[in-house]
């Protein structure tokens, strides 16, 4: 059997987007991908939709039109976009379908994600206390981790630092503006040891990727891109997630460690085969931290490559090369698709002033969320 | 000064957290869950810091019901040693004082020290030299 290839593409730009609703920007983004593989609607066999805080998107089909097509609602946390992909790419490998789509779209309220204590199952008071707050625990975590493997403060400037360096080349990011280390370094906290140049923002944006078998690919003569893995993997003993009024002193693995490690078995390749990652930097410390639980440095060595822009396009491993969250904001439907989509342009050779040199041939995505969920990609061209 | 929920702290001089034992596998979590497979069991007075962040910003309301006039306070994450890791502020230190692995001791504050019935929830202070 062949492999599920990745035919068509396409993105409405993140960020802020007066007058378009969730679901308009999701439908936006789901024309641009027929457009690009040269398909029309009608001939979309099935759909598996991701929203946090948009609305169903199944309702998108009073746009596209009435084609009676399947069209499955997702809501998976943070790895929404990641659980769409993995449930399209299992309809074409069964063998059930050949052609068809995975989107996500969000459009969140300004400000910090209202979170509620009942709906992470903890007491009313945990919330009175004031701590129902993202930030907190993402600061709490690399603070821990900068003390155990010594980190330091001016490595996570860098990673914005880069973000915001990689978001100015391309169109579809938020926050396109270059910001100095300095600058970066001295902004207001917002949790200690992060500015607010370390944190991304809730967003808005659609992604829209066309899924086919490989021999439909080839009948329609589009060259593929291979999704060569694709997993949804939940937490294991003693991780460390938000939202924890206590924490096992036993510390384990996450669910980043798991996602990792079974998608680079299922493609039977390893992170030193990867040419490009995305990966998840909701705050900069996520992408230190991410680089070495995906396994692609040792716990630490993140100092040393930062300070080297190893990570940096034209870099051994370019991590994050449309700015990632931190440049494109985090409309949670919508995320994890994004990461595939700049992937998919990077082996396609079509990211302009960002793309990475060399042909890149493999790429790798990974997203991570609340309460301990983590989706990961390998692409192959 | 009454608790901000029942069942956290104990009804002591010197109050300890209740956290819960697991009765198959003896895993301690807090606060104790309300079912039968967790038995309530006070947990050590003393610890040590594990990881912290300084709250800047005033979370949103609801749900944070603490006062209205903001200043940022520390959140906490202190190893009580053989037990768990627990989740509380951290008081009585200068910001810059805080370091990864000093002593604590736990005490209990007022959520809104203006308030006119003030609720009580868990903290830690730098344990006094002995």
């Amino acid at each position: 059997m062949g492999d599920v290839c990745i035919i068509g593409i396409g993105i409405h730009p993140f960020g802020r987007t007066e007058g378009a609703s969730g679901v308009d920007q999701g439908v936006f983004a789901v024309r641009e991908a027929l457009r690009d593989a040269g398909l029309e609607w009608s001939d979309v066999q099935f759909a598996y939709g991701a929203s946090e805080a948009a609305g169903n998107p199944d309702t998108m089909v009073d746009q596209l039109g009435l084609t009676g097509m399947q069209f499955i609602n997702v809501r998976n946390g943070c790895a929404a976009g990641g659980s769409a992909l993995f449930s399209a790419q299992m309809a074409i490998k069964s063998g059930e379908c050949d052609v068809g789509l995975a989107v996500g779209f969000d459009k969140h309220p300004r400000g910090a994600f209202d979170a509620k204590p009942a709906e992470y199952n903890l007491p009313e008071w945990y919330g009175d206390a004031g701590y129902m707050v993202t930030t907190q625990f993402f600061a709490n975590k690399i603070m821990r981790y900068m003390h155990v493997n010594g980190i330091s403060r001016e490595t996570l400037g860098r990673v914005s630092e880069k973000a915001f360096r990689n978001g100015e080349k391309a169109p579809h990011a938020w926050r396109r503006q270059p910001v100095a280390l300095d600058e970066i370094l001295d902004a207001p906290m917002v949790s200690d040891p992060y500015s607010k140049y370390m944190f991304c923002s809730p967003a808005e944006g659609g992604v829209a990727l066309i899924l086919a078998s490989e021999k439909k690919a080839r009948e329609l003569g589009i060259a593929p891109i291979r999704l060569k893995a694709a997993t949804m993997r939940t937490r294991p003993p003693g991780s460390f997630e938000v939202f924890a009024p206590s924490i096992d002193i036993e510390r384990g693995g996450s669910a980043t460690n798991i996602a990792s490690r079974d998608a680079f078995e299922i493609a039977g390749m390893g992170p030193k085969d990867i040419a490009v990652a995305q990966l998840q930097d909701t705050e900069a410390g996520a992408e230190v931290m991410h680089m070495a639980e995906n396994g692609f440095c040792a716990d630490g060595d993140q100092e040393q490559w930062l300070a080297e822009g190893r990570t940096e396009i034209g870099g051994a491993l370019p991590v994050n090369t449309d700015g990632g969250c931190l440049a494109c904001g985090e409309p949670i439907g919508a995320s994890g698709l994004r990461q595939v989509y700049e992937n998919v342009v990077q082996l396609r050779g079509a990211g302009g002033a960002r793309q990475v040199p060399g042909n890149p041939r493999a790429a790798y995505s990974h997203v991570y969320g609340a309460p301990g969920v983590s989706a990961v990609t390998i692409l192959e061209r | 000064m009454r608790p901000i929920a029942q069942g956290l702290f104990t009804d002591e001089a010197s109050p300890r957290l209740v956290g819960g034992r697991d009765r198959d596998s003896g895993r301690i979590v807090f606060p104790c869950p309300a079912n039968d497979r967790f038995e309530p069991v006070p947990l050590s007075r003393s610890g040590t810091l594990w990881s912290y962040t300084i709250q800047r910003f005033r979370p949103k309301s609801p749900p944070y019901a603490g006062p209205e006039a903001f200043s940022p306070f520390p959140v906490a994450y202190v190893e009580l040693p053989g037990e768990t890791i627990v989740e509380a502020r951290l008081v009585d230190v200068d910001f810059a004082d805080i370091a990864i692995g000093m002593a604590l001791e736990f005490v209990t504050v007022p959520l809104d020290p203006d308030a006119a019935d003030p609720v009580a929830i868990p903290a830690f202070r730098p344990a006094e030299a002995a």
